[in-house]
């Protein structure tokens, strides 16, 4: 893949005309779908796919596209030149872009890296017989992930990874649930079927009756999957500078009215995980980290060079969209051995679903309880309860309610696969709080 | 691409393959502040490839377009197919895939070329000063996205469909801020006005007309009241009921949802397969329909991706639920009568159970009636935040205007109006619907399911309803 996209784009950059800026993105994957209903393959498949973005400036106007590629050179050339061709043609009739940033990058890098994963035909094989006669749902990605950068400057990018995840979903027969993501580079027999193991005896936890809790304020656990669903809000109306100086953000009060949130919580972007490249759209390369939330406290915020240009402020070259790539929180003290009985008598939550801003200037966020989600007596499991929802401020429970911080960080990979296969994971902690809003 | 050619000369042993072709410009031009945000097209192509092999099916989606690459595909997925055969969750037959012949154009007046780049950024851009209707008024956005695709289906068994479409949405979006007080207004929620349409979607006197109005109510709620907390009457507008609708009607009648396939990604749902025939959904006033041919609706076809014909069915009448959001493959599996929705995103997805058309048919209650009728409540208008349960019962929703409803009469605006139910009592509530006159059409590009994950489009229309007894309350 790296071939042809080198080859597009050393063909494309010496037919540029004078005063034409160009940026272009690869991105691109080779999966495998296999999608499990009752520990059976409901559907499996293959997807090979290539796209090309261009980002074509002339004369203080910018315009955009893409094209998906066949992976045939002169093909795709040709489409590629078709593509320029009518970029040309749009770019003269468009109004001037006064915060349009020129892709003047010259930072090169490469990284590949290659994992053993299964081959197609074999994973319903190495998947399936150790989940014996256990209800599981889920859906197994595996293959390679492709992202290319590059530009009229010369600058250069390209990194390729592989990888497999397996997300999931345990039944009993009474519908509760336990959920859990297998993830990896290299596919290790013995440990799935350890890993899957592990799960199904969670799963026995579920089987206890329920208890059906009323609306009301609890003291409550979040594991940190569900902390990851929380931190994945601030990719949305959150850290973002632009939103923030557009009024769309959550942390406008931060900003605005010097609110804070509890000093036992720090939030970055940190790339040092190395799950996803560092380099943006415009072949930019952020920092390491970014200091976000530092102990309560707005430190800094996402910034595009767009952003940048509009509001003169310094870029720490976030995406365009400034949305989160590498989000970590800081760990705290709480010790993983001490949730329960630290918690006392509350709820414990695993994992939230459906989260969407009740009121997004408020900080308020409503979402579900969802999987192993338990009501605890004196430090002790008593029962699983049926979901709930609540309804919150993230500067009530990130703010005077948050009590305590785990000290273990958990990596919770980001197996969406919307736009092509994310390579992204969340970073962050367990956390207890005095109080969490339960409503219905 | 002759794609007949290219199916008599794959050479496999498959007990059925199909070919399904898709092509599709997405634009998208974005103007914020009356400066460009965003001009840009999104141009997709490829094939999927799908096998039945013993009972299963399997795919190859490829952006290789030529022989030799689906040739390839092809037998990559007899592969994956003859693997997996021996894990099978249900044995398909060939009736899976019915023989379908046909084609399909959506309707439009004017093409989507007859505006230019240059024209259609000066309209959005006088949109976003008609918004600007004070310096209240900090940010304005205006967005136009036109789709234009190509799908072309074959399979052995002669199932020849092709299908065209031009589709438009189209939002314009105003926030006010005043000391600590922010709010929005769109145009009836973000990208509402979605439609199977042409460029006549965008006749300046009347967005400009629209936009005056959105960035004057973003300023009205700066000072208007909080939403009151109680337990009172709720009027929806259509606007809204597109999101009451899709979230705890439509996902909920999904029967792959009810069979389980979605349990660890969307979830599953309260409805039971025994509840078909059985379950009393709602007040005898509502009466849901599966529509793909209402004009200009979002997602009209005529044949789904499994190939089964596309007619107008009644899911639930009178209250009654009586048939599934499902195509061949769930009918199979289920017993369940079902419709035409087994759909993909595009050629890089399998298809599933989607929405397509999912509407709620008009009653017989005018809008002045409806309001007379409410002693308290609130009228409640465009949606701005959604939640609901994976078992489609307990939800929350947003909207960005309200209306008290004091004494039969529309009195104080509210700003940050809330509501909260679990679906079936929330719909028994339902006790006014309005007639035709208050029945509008919208859709959605955004609706989002399945593993590996698919974003979709669909259309819902409703009209005006009253529902009683309901959780209000307002914001932070």
């Amino acid at each position: 893949m790296e071939k042809l996209f080198k080859q597009i784009n050393q063909t494309i950059m010496t037919e540029l005309r004078e005063g034409e800026y160009l940026g272009m993105g690869f991105g691109g994957e080779q999966s495998n779908f296999t999608r499990i209903n009752a520990a059976k393959v409901r559907q499996i498949g293959n997807v090979d796919e290539a796209d090309l973005g261009f980002n074509l400036i002339l004369n203080g106007r910018r315009s955009t596209g893409s094209i998906s590629l066949s992976g045939d050179f002169d093909e795709d050339l040709t489409r590629a030149r078709g593509e320029l061709t009518r970029l040309r043609a749009e770019v003269v009739q468009l109004p001037e872009d006064p915060y349009l940033v020129l892709p003047e990058s010259t930072e090169t890098s490469h990284n590949e890296m290659h994992g053993n994963l299964p081959d197609a035909e074999a994973i319903p094989g190495i998947l399936l017989p150790a989940m014996g006669e256990v209800d599981l749902t889920g859906i197994w990605a595996s293959g390679r992930v492709f992202q290319g950068s590059a530009n009229s400057s010369g600058g250069y990018h390209w990194f390729a990874s592989d990888s497999f995840s397996l997300d999931y979903s345990l039944i009993t027969p009474s519908e509760k649930m336990v959920k859990a993501t297998y993830a990896g580079t290299d596919w290790d027999q013995t440990a799935y079927e350890a890993f899957l193991a592990d799960s199904i005896t969670k799963l026995k936890l579920m089987s206890l009756p329920p208890k059906k809790i009323k609306p009301g304020d609890y003291r409550t656990f979040i594991a940190a999957a569900g902390v990851s669903d929380v931190l994945s809000m601030f990719s949305w109306g959150g850290v973002s500078e632009a939103a923030i100086r557009q009024s769309e953000s959550c942390l406008g009060k931060m900003r605005n009215e010097n609110v804070k949130l509890s000093q036992l919580f720090s939030f970055t972007e940190d790339f040092s995980s190395g799950f996803t490249p560092r380099f943006n759209g415009n072949g930019e390369v952020a920092p390491e980290q970014t200091s976000l939330i530092n102990q309560g406290e707005l430190a800094g915020t996402l910034v595009s060079t767009r952003t940048a240009k509009e509001y003169g402020v310094e870029s720490n070259f976030a995406s365009e969209g400034e949305g989160m790539r590498a989000p970590a929180m800081a760990a705290g003290s709480l010790k993983e051995s001490d949730i329960l009985n630290t918690l006392g008598t509350g709820v414990y939550l695993s994992n939230l679903h459906y989260l969407n801003w009740s009121d997004m200037i408020g900080g308020r966020i409503t979402g579900m309880t969802r999987y192993a989600c338990f009501w605890v007596e004196d430090g002790k499991i008593v029962a699983p309860i049926e979901n709930m929802r609540f309804d919150d401020s993230i500067y009530s429970f990130l703010g005077e309610n948050l009590e305590a911080v785990t000290e273990k960080l958990h990596i919770n990979p980001d197996v969406g696969t919307y736009d092509g296969r994310e390579l992204s994971a969340i970073v962050c902690p367990g956390i207890l709080l005095k109080s969490f809003s339960l409503t219905l | 691409m002759d794609l007949h050619q290219i199916l008599s000369g794959i050479d496999v042993r498959a007990d059925w393959i199909g070919l399904r072709y898709v092509k599709e410009n997405t634009g998208f031009r974005l103007v914020r502040d009356g400066k460009p945000e965003a001009n840009t097209r999104e141009s997709k192509q490829g094939v999927m490839v799908e096998v039945l092999v013993n009972g299963q099916f399997a795919y190859y989606g490829t952006s290789r377009l030529d022989k030799p690459g689906i040739q390839a595909a092809a037998e990559r997925a007899v592969k994956l197919a003859t693997a997996a055969s021996k894990f099978s969750l249900h044995s398909f037959g060939v009736d899976a895939r019915p023989v379908a012949k046909g084609s399909y154009s959506s309707p439009y007046q004017t093409a989507a070329d007859a505006f230019s780049p240059g024209e259609l950024s000066d309209l959005l851009i006088k949109a976003t000063a008609e918004l600007k209707v004070s310096d209240k008024v900090v940010t304005t956005n205006a967005m136009a996205r036109t789709v234009e695709t190509e799908s072309h289906f074959v399979a052995s068994n002669g199932s020849d469909v092709d299908q065209k479409y031009l589709m438009v949405s189209a939002d314009y979006s105003a926030i006010a801020h005043d000391g600590s007080v922010t709010q929005k207004r769109t145009d009836g929620g973000l990208l509402a006005k979605s439609y199977q349409a042409g460029m006549e979607v965008f006749d300046e006197a009347a967005v400009l007309a629209r936009c005056r109005n959105i960035g004057a109510e973003a300023v009205e709620l700066l000072t208007a009241e909080e939403c009151p907390t109680g337990t009172m009457d709720l009027v929806l507008a259509p606007d809204q009921m597109m999101l009451q609708i899709h979230e705890s009607v439509g996902h909920a009648l999904e029967i792959d949802r009810i069979l389980g396939d979605e349990r660890n990604y969307a979830g599953w749902s309260f409805v039971r397969l025994d509840d078909f025939g059985k379950l009393q959904y709602g007040s005898p006033l509502m009466n849901i329909t599966f529509d793909p041919y209402v004009e200009n609706q979002f997602a009209s076809y005529a044949y789904d991706d499994g190939g089964l014909k596309a007619e107008k069915e009644f899911l639930i009448k009178e209250g009654l639920l009586i048939r599934g959001l499902g195509g061949m493959e769930s009918q199979l599996r289920s017993g369940i009568n079902g419709v035409a929705n087994f759909r993909a995103s595009s050629w890089n997805r399998a298809p599933i159970d989607r929405m397509a058309n999912l509407n709620l048919e008009p009653g017989t209650s005018t809008q002045a009636e409806m309001i007379a009728s409410v002693e308290k409540g609130v009228f409640m208008t465009s949606n701005r935040s959604w939640s609901i349960d994976d078992y489609r019962n307990k939800f929350q929703f947003g909207c960005e205007y309200g209306k008290l409803i004091e004494n039969g009469k529309l009195t104080k605006t509210v700003k940050n109006p809330n509501y909260r139910a679990i679906s079936n009592p929330f719909w028994r509530s339902l006790k006014m619907l309005g007639n035709r006159d208050t029945f509008e059409v919208y859709g959605t590009p955004f609706c989002g399911k399945g593993e590996p994950n698919q974003i979709i489009r669909v259309g819902h229309a409703s009209p005006l309803c009253l529902f009683e007894g309901v959780e209000i309350f307002g914001g932070a």
